[in-house]
């Protein structure tokens, strides 16, 4: 019937071969998810240096004290959250108005040298950060001198390739004839993508939008490149500092590697299934 | 001349009222046929491009054939290539490069393939959970992550690891901290964190396949490895190669993970040409030597995606 045998095998047996699959599976599931439990668990030690502790895979204590260490180890703390939240929820904001925006024109409005631009961005993907890096760096530094604003972290991820291509590959799938009887009702395209084009691509945008905000969130390289004070900084840097300032406190580390993930847990378990979808959604036909 | 000012008013004007809308109606109607909708509709998306892509490209084109100086740069020719070409670290970190793929990709694959496989015949709700599962890592930071690893790499006899491999009565180690162990650190660390993209890019590649080549395949008496050798993987040649080419250019990439748990060391065991590359631009600010390598780099990843696409993909239809 399909790759495993299902019905041509015995209850027992099926439920025993099923049983088998499932502890094999949570034993590789235990071996990845360990170090987040870990964190987790240890974040709640006390703030003693690493010297004096030892580690447990049980919860032992059941204290705050390490996050307050946490905060208390920089006034600017909570300041790096909003950061975080600011700048993710800006590109977020951004990537799918303009990437929507511009899928739709590259999908569905015909127009000279569409196939030459879109080629052209799509060339973009190609092309490793590395190149980048230093001449984005001298450009926003040296040039624009933004360094430590929230444009100098916002401006480079305004709107990214991907998520063109992204919009562009699930807008393809829109029928024509919905695009054209709103012209014959006299809507002008501005008014066709927002009355058409947007509610129709809700899913594909919702999951733009989670992935988009998750990988701002979680992204280290150019906040750290472009922030050197620590009240501009996000959540990411300002973790990587306290690790450097603070090597020796273990709890206090965990519960700071804790907070910086966090948020994304509580988002990740509240929207799973755009996440999930996310994944496939665009990604391969196979 | 008279244009911009002419749009300056009207844009105070706008403000004055207060009434966004207003602007909008203005421009719409200053806008007639497609075309000039397009064009608007991809306008923010062609300056980002231009400005953060298309210049920084054309600009590491023209730095890597400089010594770059912020107030005026002057230019040497091929000299940071051929110092690039020379350097014996450049070498080593491109041997590190590859010594992180071979042994991180292929089984980050297999591995992935393998859950994949197994998720398969469970119920609809056990499938979902075990996707969510799988995929909780990647939301993790890597930064939090990093953190971790580095407590569990702890080298005193206290350390996690340390307690575990005693219980084999195998002798503490170093693991971060020792030429000997810190490249298999960094790959262990890959291999236990998350595949959870992958799994379930697999796993819907899996049920894409029709369930009448496995009828067909058992009434010529197929057993299960011979339907998962001529069915799956022919099926799933494509998926493979996907996620086979974009995890080697992740790979080739890979700075973040070195950068936060051993800085590269010790003794250059673990630099990456990533790392490498950004020690040069932002440690010692080198940027033309960086911006060679970067281009040396691309170079790399361009012929060998090319290679895969050649030699793998033969068969392959997109």
């Amino acid at each position: 019937m399909a790759l495993f045998k299902q019905h041509t095998i015995s209850k027992p047996l099926l439920y025993t071969r099923n049983t088998a699959i499932v502890v094999v599976l949570l034993a590789f599931a235990l071996a990845t998810l360990f170090p987040i439990y870990f964190m987790v668990i240890s974040s709640f030690g006390d703030p003693i240096e690493a010297g004096a502790a030892s580690y447990s895979l049980w919860p032992r204590d059941f204290t705050f004290a390490s996050y307050k260490f946490f905060f208390d180890f920089s006034e600017y703390s909570f300041r790096w959250l909003l950061n975080s939240l600011i700048v993710a929820v800006s590109i977020m904001v951004t990537n799918v108005v303009f990437a929507s925006l511009a899928g739709y024109a590259f999908s569905k409005i015909k127009f000279r040298g569409r196939n030459v631009l879109f080629a052209l961005l799509l060339s973009a993907m190609m092309i490793p950060y590395q190149v980048t890096q230093v001449p984005l760096y001298i450009l926003v530094v040296n040039i624009f001198q933004i360094e430590n604003t929230y444009p100098s972290l916002i401006l480079p991820s305004l709107v990214t390739v991907y998520n063109i291509f992204l919009a562009k590959q699930f807008m393809g799938s829109i029928p024509n004839e919905i695009i054209e009887s709103a012209k014959v009702e006299g809507c002008n395209q501005f008014q066709i993508y927002t009355k058409v084009i947007w509610p129709l691509s809700k899913t594909v945008l919702a999951v733009m939008a989670i992935l988009t905000f998750m990988e701002s969130w979680n992204t280290f390289f150019w906040p750290f490149l472009v922030t050197n004070t620590m009240d501009m900084q996000t959540i990411q840097v300002g973790l990587k500092n306290f690790r450097f300032a603070n090597t020796t406190y273990f709890a206090p580390m965990m519960a700071g590697a804790t907070i910086s993930a966090v948020p994304m847990f509580v988002l990740f378990f509240s929207l799973q299934k755009y996440f999930l979808e996310g994944v496939t959604v665009g990604a391969v036909k196979g | 001349m008279a244009q911009p000012a002419r749009a300056a008013a009207e844009g105070s004007n706008i403000k004055r009222n207060g009434v966004w809308s207003k602007a909008f109606n203005a421009i719409a109607r200053k806008i007639t046929g497609d075309g000039a909708w397009a064009y608007a509709f991809i306008a923010v998306a062609l300056v980002v491009y231009a400005m953060f892509t298309a210049y920084p490209v054309v600009s590491a084109f023209i730095i890597s054939f400089q010594e770059y100086k912020p107030l005026g740069s002057s230019f040497i020719g091929l000299e940071n290539y051929k110092e690039t070409f020379g350097d014996s670290l450049f070498w080593k970190s491109i041997r590190n490069t590859i010594i992180y793929t071979v042994l991180t990709v292929p089984v980050a694959l297999v591995l992935s393939f393998g859950v994949a496989i197994l998720i398969l015949p469970l119920k609809k709700w056990l499938q979902t959970a075990f996707k969510a599962v799988y995929y909780l890592p990647v939301v993790a930071s890597g930064v939090a992550l990093s953190v971790v690893w580095l407590w569990i790499y702890d080298p005193l006899p206290a350390g996690i690891l340390n307690q575990f491999i005693g219980w084999f009565g195998i002798d503490n180690q170093n693991w971060l901290g020792t030429t000997k162990t810190s490249m298999f650190s960094l790959v262990l660390m890959a291999w236990l964190s998350s595949h959870g993209t992958s799994i379930i890019i697999y796993l819907a590649a899996l049920l894409g396949i029709d369930n009448s080549y496995y009828e067909a395949a058992e009434l010529d008496g197929a057993s299960f490895f011979q339907k998962l050798w001529h069915i799956v993987v022919p099926f799933l040649k494509p998926t493979t190669l996907f996620l086979f080419v974009t995890g080697i250019i992740g790979s080739f990439q890979v700075f973040q993970n070195a950068y936060l748990m051993t800085g590269g060391g010790p003794d250059n065991a673990t630099t990456m040409v990533g790392l490498l590359i950004f020690n040069n631009a932002f440690k010692y600010f080198e940027f033309g030597e960086a911006a060679a390598q970067s281009l040396v780099l691309a170079a790399i990843i361009a012929i060998v995606s090319f290679l895969q696409f050649k030699f793998a993909g033969k068969d392959v239809e997109y």
